[in-house]
């Protein structure tokens, strides 16, 4: 029977299978077993380079500007003329509805917004900004956490009861109610650092203030971890040989801690894309014009009724999105660390 | 004689007496429907249509109870069932609201004393819904009480009453001495002003004159209805449930005009429901009357399959984008020219649901209102009405006011139409060369926000309904010297606009009242203030109503902005 893998343990046991194809190997070998975890990984592919492709859809397929209004617009369809946005004609002749999906790619696929803008158009380039924030600030996450986690882990005493004490406010704090908080106070004017100008418009707002807050979700589960490898013998030896300690956080904790920020990635990312969703949806993500799959639902609330594409799209894209990274966070956690039970 | 003649001619007169042959011819054609039901044999209408309950739904209550406090359009609507003034705007529909008459009082009063003293004769026999006789007591403690609550417009509309500043100055000592005076044995009223007001008797009809008995203590109520002498009396009031009103005991119909009884036996106005949701409650018989509007994306659907049950009434009402003159870069008459030059309004009236909802207007008067003269300066081809937008000149204004890259920020309330209407001008801004971008607050606070000057707000999206229908109404209090109140949440004047010219000429058309002389002086005011775009109209709105099918007699009054509800059955 084989024994466990490297990753996640504090002292490794090697099999001769583990040696002959180290843990890498093993764990991509691993990952490649796992059709579900693939099907993600290739459901977020077409997602990424179909939102990559957005000006090429707006540029030249469909041939609109999905950031500006378009009220008197007209499109051709099977040679008749028809405004964007059509007055009722019918009854009492009140109300103005936007053209509803065509299902023709080079125009109004998905119909237009309640400003005549082109809605697959904006979905693919909302699928831009709700990626890179996402994507983004998982980074952030995971950079402070594991710096916070290690810090806290490695050094203990003051330091450990600082950060864990910080890490616990942040945790005390509805992390919606923390999100909204800072969105209102950093939208409300633009920040100005020494040279550093962010208009109140950047997308870096809503990346700094997510990527903040999931801090602590990432951050205590490695503490715990480095707490563990502290006191295991091979780091208590590097000590006693009187390695320095940027050495021993570089060569035994770090490789060690690596792995659960690898499983975290996928899930963090799916958590970080709901989180920016649910800002911009209450204008406090992206702001107008610019799109992200949150911005372009609120667009379509008022629609619901009348054009429930408007919303259900990006509803629909991010139901799949969340869930593939879920399913390829659960493949990869399989993979790297099949004992953690690691969810945020 | 024109078209806008004959409008100002009509809300001249409307506002006297409406001529009896007139009456009758229309009345014989069906275009007065409240004078048609009233020339009707009333007492059969009663009989067929009296009783039941109606059933009203609204997103939200409208805050305190108290009608001398109370400056929402929520419950202004509902306190012409339940209090009088002296005087009132007729119960009717349409036009036919623009009338004053007599309510309280036996009759209009007598102007004395070059237009600064009023007479009135109370009429007698009148009771409080819990029980208590008015009396001439009753009504100069409700003019004192307007002062010690510091109502909303104590200090604008009823300033000129002789004793009014030493009210405002100490509002719990008010005595208005001097200024109401009751004689008792005669029975009258005399109220002395320290100037003429034209447009007095307006706000003698507004719900913050209403008389209240004289024990009604000097400060908010809350949720605490008090008594009042209609046909209808509050019953309760939840601010997060519900308020009740139903028929006061004590009513006896004095005037079918000022005060006629009502139909319905009681009304129950629920809060909490979304537009969306008000609309499928009353599609659903759940509900008789929705207070919001239909959300703009359903109207297409109501218009097509509900038609019998939509009312579309015209409003004495514009919605329009407040320039800030003090900030840069509006405080550049060249890029508040630019910006109303860019504007499509015909694309704009469509966010409120089309050219049958809205009409595109270049200037602050709303059609039918005095001193009313059609006229767009920016636009493609000025003249007297909306014919394109103009971007070329647009962008070459910008270009000489060098104010070309600036930056603008957009405030809008959360509401569709405004944010939808924000959105289309952040792309119309960057499209001239501006920097835009927009920003979104709560509408319980976005009116109180825009208007304080420390908040610093460039440019917004809002509108404005008239309090009564009055020039004034618009001109003076949107963009007179006095209206401007720098720090203030309280600030209607929100382009923060005084041209000293304009304003001596608005003071001389007030102090000639409702005369062709001051509706030829507010037509040239109306285009001055225009020439200088301290604000850009965008479109005069028509109020769309949805009611259940059960619901009769619906009619809306153009003078109040609100539905006649006595008037309106259930059965």
């Amino acid at each position: 029977m084989a024994t466990e893998p490297a990753f996640g343990s504090a002292v490794p046991t090697l099999s001769d299978d583990s040696r002959a194809r180290g843990p890498w190997t093993q764990a991509l070998h691993r990952f490649s077993r796992d059709g579900s975890a693939l099907a993600a990984a290739l459901v977020l592919v077409v997602v990424v380079v179909a939102s990559l492709l957005a000006p090429i859809y707006a540029g030249r397929i469909a041939g609109v500007d999905p950031f500006s209004s378009n009220l008197e617009g007209e499109i051709t369809l099977a040679g008749e003329n028809i405004p964007v946005l059509a007055p009722s004609t019918e009854g009492l002749g009140i109300g103005v509805i936007p053209i509803g999906p065509t299902w023709q790619l080079n125009t109004y696929f998905l119909g237009a917004d309640e400003q005549g803008r082109d809605v697959l158009a904006r979905l693919l380039y909302g699928g831009r900004a709700t990626l890179f924030i996402g994507s983004a600030s998982t980074a952030i996450t995971l950079v402070l956490a594991a710096f916070v986690g290690i810090c806290a882990g490695f050094f203990g005493g003051w330091i450990d009861r600082v950060l864990s004490r910080v890490l616990d406010i942040l945790w005390a704090f509805p992390i919606y109610l923390l999100a909204i908080s800072l969105s209102i106070v950093l939208l409300n004017s633009r920040i100005e650092l020494g040279p550093l100008v962010i208009d109140s418009s950047s997308l870096i707002i809503p990346i700094i203030i997510i990527g903040v807050i999931y801090v602590p979700y990432v951050a205590r589960p490695i503490r715990g971890q480095v707490l563990a490898l502290r006191k295991s013998d091979f780091v208590t030896a590097a000590i006693g040989l009187g390695v320095p300690p940027h050495r021993i956080l570089a060569r035994d904790i770090l490789p060690n801690v690596i792995t659960t920020l690898i499983v975290f990635v996928p899930l963090m990312m799916a958590l970080n894309i709901a989180t920016e969703t649910a800002l911009s949806f209450l204008s406090l993500g992206v702001q107008s014009p610019g799109a992200s799959w949150g911005t372009i639902i609120r667009d379509g609330q008022s629609l619901l009724y009348s054009r429930p594409w408007v919303s259900t799209a990006p509803g629909l894209v991010i139901i799949v999105t969340i869930v593939a990274l879920n399913i390829l966070g659960d493949g990869v956690r399989d993979a790297f660390d099949p004992r953690a039970k690691l969810r945020p | 004689m024109t078209a806008s003649q004959v409008e100002r001619e009509r809300f001249v007169r409307g506002r006297s007496c409406i001529q009896p042959s007139l009456s009758i011819a229309l009345v014989a054609l069906g275009l007065f429907p409240g004078l048609s039901h009233a020339a009707e044999n009333r007492a059969d209408l009663m009989q067929a249509h009296r009783g039941g309950t109606v059933r009203v739904v609204a997103k939200s209550a409208g805050g305190t109870i108290d009608p001398q406090i109370n400056y929402a359009p929520l419950y202004w609507s509902y306190y012409g069932g339940v209090y009088d003034g002296l005087v009132t705007f007729r119960k009717a529909g349409g036009t036919d609201s623009l009338t004053i008459v007599a309510d309280l009082a036996e009759a209009m009063p007598s102007v004395e004393n070059a237009g600064k003293t009023y007479v009135f004769k109370l009429r007698k026999g009148i009771k409080f819904s819990n029980g208590k006789d008015l009396t001439t007591d009753d009504v100069v403690a409700s003019f004192q009480r307007i002062f010690k609550v510091s109502s909303p417009t104590s200090g604008t509309w009823y300033k000129d009453i002789v004793g009014a500043d030493a009210c405002l100055a100490k509002p719990a000592d008010c005595t208005l001495d001097g200024g109401v005076v009751a004689d008792k044995s005669k029975w009258t009223i005399t109220i002395n002003l320290t100037a003429p007001d034209g447009e007095f008797l307006d706000k003698l009809s507004m719900p913050h004159a209403s008389i209240l008995p004289a024990e009604t203590v000097g400060k908010d109520v809350g949720i605490d209805p008090i008594p009042g002498t209609g046909p209808y009396a509050f019953e309760s009031y939840d601010p997060n449930k519900a308020l009740i009103w139903a028929r006061n005991p004590h009513f006896k119909e004095w005037s079918v005009e000022a005060q006629p009884d009502g139909y319905a036996d009681r009304f129950e106005l629920r809060f909490g429901l979304t537009a969306d949701a008000q609309v499928n409650a009353i599609i659903n018989d759940q509900a008789d009357v929705m207070f919001d509007q239909p959300p703009a994306s359903r109207l297409a659907e109501l218009g097509t399959r509900f038609p019998t049950q939509v009312h579309l009434d015209p409003q004495l009402a514009f919605w329009y984008l407040p320039l800030n003159v003090n900030l840069a870069p509006f405080d550049n008459l060249k890029a508040r020219q630019a910006l109303a030059h860019a504007i499509d309004l015909k694309a704009v009236v469509n966010f409120f649901g089309g050219r049958n909802l809205a009409t595109p207007t270049c200037q602050i008067l709303p059609p039918g209102m005095q001193g009313y003269k059609p006229f767009c300066l920016h636009t493609k081809d000025p003249g007297s009405k909306w014919t394109a937008p103009d971007l070329e000149k647009a962008k070459q204004l910008v270009d000489e006011s060098g104010t070309k890259g600036q930056t603008v920020t957009i405030l809008t309330e959360d509401g569709e139409i405004s944010r939808n209407i924000g959105s289309y001008l952040q792309s119309v801004l960057n499209q001239i060369g501006y920097n835009a971008n927009i920003k979104s607050i709560s509408g319980n606070i976005h009116y109180g926000y825009i208007q304080n000057t420390s908040n610093k707000v460039q440019i917004s999206v809002t509108q404005w309904y008239a309090d009564y229908p009055a020039a004034s109404d618009f001109l003076n209090v949107l963009l007179g010297c006095g209206s401007f109140r720098e720090g203030s949440d309280s600030s209607p004047n929100i382009s923060g606009f005084c041209d000293k010219d304009l304003q001596a000429q608005m003071d001389k058309a007030l102090a000639l009242g409702i005369t062709d002389q001051a509706g030829e002086l507010w037509a040239a005011i109306d285009q001055g203030m225009m020439k200088q775009v301290p604000l850009i109209p965008l479109f005069n709105p028509k109020q769309v109503t949805l009611v259940s099918k059960r619901m009769g007699n619906f009619q809306f009054s153009k003078a109040t902005n609100t539905w006649a509800y006595t008037l309106g059955w259930v059965r």
